[in-house]
Order: structure tokens, then sequence, then C-alpha cells
């Protein structure tokens, strides 16, 4: 049960099973009288005090926690699932898999040898930080370790969410169109790393990456950028690089904080 | 359709400040939405209803007041309107617009008992 987040429920599930917390509302602390109150709340407030909290745990964990966006069928799964393989015995990686139904996604991570969780949004578009929280909770990943969250296949409204991850990676594939960032900015404007993904497609494609990468670099100047196949495993190399050096970075700053 | 989750949020951002500030009952809510936040206003007035039902808010009226698109553009210096958030300077046609307003979506303020 909830003891930060006192929300009313959703029908956000976890691994299947509903979840549920107390209501809140204390109806004895009250006082009378009708009067305008200046809020200046932003409506992602709520969201933005639970990802302090993950980002808050991830920190003291010395955890990288990476939020992976993308639209449906980039690869997503697919790039994780080779990330582990080449990881595993090394690091401790966990994952979180967002999707509006079905378990396929934790199903073929856990086949491949890491610990996930499913979070199934429903009708929900994306994931929060609330039901991060919860996975968290199940999931329990060592110091350590690298965080994968996989979010629902949708180029919006992940973008908006913060989960308490160190960066978003936005994963674009070379079927999809190289006009995407423009398409899609915020979440390119998002994203602190984009993988070009499924680049053994191109010679089949009429595909621009020049175009499309300074699109990309015109919605967000910093952007870093890795072109990668997750099905030959090109460009493989370079990914884990950066994940690695964000991982050495996280427990750095870990000990520097505890000492 | 993440206006949804939007008002989950608010809705409950507002039960915590009836705790904490003492009031049962939301007369009215008037929000501020930037034209460039990527918020439908009319789907945030669409999950009001359901979001709000058994909360302080019940039967609430909510006002929404939206916001332009506003910014400075970096190679002219005008302070510009635009409609969408990379759009380049309307005026010289070059500059990247530095935004100074439309991007916000907030609870301005509650009349409240
Ligand atoms: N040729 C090629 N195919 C790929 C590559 N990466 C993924 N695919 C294929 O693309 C399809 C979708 O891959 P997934 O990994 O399921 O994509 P996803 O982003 O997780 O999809 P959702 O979770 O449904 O949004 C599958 O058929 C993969 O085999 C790649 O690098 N090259
Ligand atoms: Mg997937
Ligand atoms: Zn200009």
């Amino acid at each position: 049960m909830c003891t930060t987040c006192g929300c009313g429920g959703g029908e956000a599930k976890l691994d299947g099973q509903p979840h549920s917390h107390p209501h809140p509302l204390d109806h004895s602390a009250l006082r009378p009288g009708r009067r305008r109150i200046s809020l200046e709340q932003s409506l992602l407030a709520k969201n933005d005090a639970l990802a302090a909290l993950n980002r808050q745990a991830f920190l003291e964990r010395g955890i990288l926690a990476l939020n992976l966006v993308s639209s449906p069928g980039s690869g997503k799964t697919t790039l994780l699932e080779q990330t582990i393989l080449r990881l595993r015995d090394r690091v401790p990686v966990v994952v979180i898999e967002g999707d509006q139904q079905t378990s396929h996604d934790a199903d073929r991570i856990r086949a491949a040898g890491a610990p996930a969780v499913q979070i199934n949004t429903g009708k929900g578009c994306h994931l929060d930080a609330h039901m991060v929280g919860h996975a968290l909770e199940s999931l329990s990943p060592a110091e350590g370790a690298v965080l994968m969250i996989e979010n629902v296949g949708n180029l919006v409204c992940p973008a908006a969410f913060d989960l308490g991850e160190a960066h978003k990676v936005v994963i674009l594939s070379v079927t999809e169109g190289e006009d995407k960032p423009l398409k899609y900015p915020d979440m390119f404007a998002a994203a602190d790393l984009m993988l070009l993904n499924k680049v053994d497609l191109l010679p089949y494609l009429r595909f621009d990456v020049d175009r499309c990468l300074a699109f990309a670099r015109r919605i967000n100047p910093g952007i870093q950028i890795l072109h990668v196949s997750a099905q030959t495993g090109e460009g493989m190399e370079a990914w884990l690089a950066w994940i690695e050096a964000g991982r050495r970075l996280a427990m750095t700053v870990r000990k520097t904080a505890a000492s | 359709m993440h206006e949804l989750s939007l008002m989950e949020g608010m809705v409950q951002g507002i039960q915590e400040e009836a705790l904490r500030r003492g009031f049962t009952r939301v007369h009215q809510v008037r929000l501020e939405v930037g034209r460039l936040a990527g918020v439908e206003v009319e789907a945030l007035r669409f999950a009001f209803g359901p979001t709000t039902e058994g909360t302080v808010l019940e039967g609430a009226l909510l006002e929404i007041l939206e916001l332009p698109g506003q910014g400075l553009c970096q190679a002219c210096g005008q302070t510009v309107e635009v409609e969408a958030r990379f759009d380049l300077c309307p005026v010289c046609g070059e500059g990247f617009v530095a935004l100074t307003s439309g991007t916000e979506m907030r609870v301005k303020d509650l009349d409240v008992d």
C-alpha cells in the first residue's frame, strides 16, 4: 500500500494486479468561510514531486535510471534484450516495462535474463512517476544497478511526465521517416540521447540520415546521437559505453553524497 | 489522452490543499493553460467531471484561461507571438524564439468554502 502518494488508485496495474490507497482526506481540521486562494500550482506538480522521490532513491543507491521513449515498434524491447545480453555479466540490469496491455515485453526481458516488472496502463498513454515508484517497490534494484524504463510507445505524452530518470533516451527507427523530430519536437527536446535504430535497413529505404540528424539538432542542439541496429548489433558498443559512463557517474555521485 | 492524468494530478493536489488550508468545498477553479503546452483544453474539460466526482471539487465551475505563445526572437530581438513551440521568428524568419509564455499549465486560484 502506498505511504507517500496518497493517490486514489486509477486503473494502472502492476504485473496484472490492481493497487489501492487509503483515502487521504481528514475532515477534522477544517476552517469555515468562502474565500479565494491563489495556488499557482502546475498540473504536473503531483507527478513532479513523486519523480523527485524516485530520483532521490536512485541517487542514494547509485542507480542509473533511463527512460526509453519512442513511437510503437521502434525497437525498444529488442534493444533492451540485446543490451541485457551484453551487460548482465558485469552490471545488474533491471527493467520496468510500460504497455497499455499484455505482459509480452516483460516476458521477453525476463527471458533475456533481467528482472522485470510489467506496468499495464490500460487507457493511459504514458508511465508516470507514481506507477514507477510502485514498480520499484517490487523490483528493489541493487546498489549500482542500471534501471531501464521502457515507456509506452508514444512520441507525445511521455515527454511531459518526469519519472525521476537521469536521462530520457529517444529511439527513432529509420523506417519512421526523417522528419519525426520536427513533428514531435517536445520529445526530442526532452531527450539527452537519440538512438537511431534499425540502421541495417538503410540500404532498402529512402532515408536521409543527415537531414534527420539536422532536424533533431534544430530542436535540441545538445542532443547526443548514436546509430545502432538492435538486429545486427552494429553500434551497440558505443551505446554500452554511454550507459557505463552514466553508471560510473551515478556511483561516484552516490559516494560523494554519502561521505 | 494525458489530459485525464493531468486532471487526476490536479485533483490530488487540491485535495491536499484542502487538508492543509482547511476547506471542504471548491466553488470555482481557474486554470491557466498556454497554447504551446500540448494540452487540449476540451479534453481537460471533458476529464474534469469524472475525476472530481466524490472530491472537494465535485460540482465546481471550471474556468480555463488560455495564454498565447510568446517569446523573444534571438535574432531580431522582437517580442513575437508564435503558433508552435519550435517555430522560427514570424517577423524576421531567422531567429529561434526564446519563449516567455505559452507553455504553462497550472491552477491559478480556487474559490473555496
Ligand atoms: N531490421 C531491424 N528490425 C528491428 C530492429 N530493432 C527491432 N526490430 C524489429 O522491430 C519490431 C518491433 O520491435 P520491438 O522491440 O518489439 O519494438 P518496441 O519499440 O519495443 O515496440 P512497442 O513496445 O510495441 O512499442 C520487431 O519485429 C523487431 O524485430 C533493428 O535494429 N533492425
Ligand atoms: Mg516494447
Ligand atoms: Zn526575429
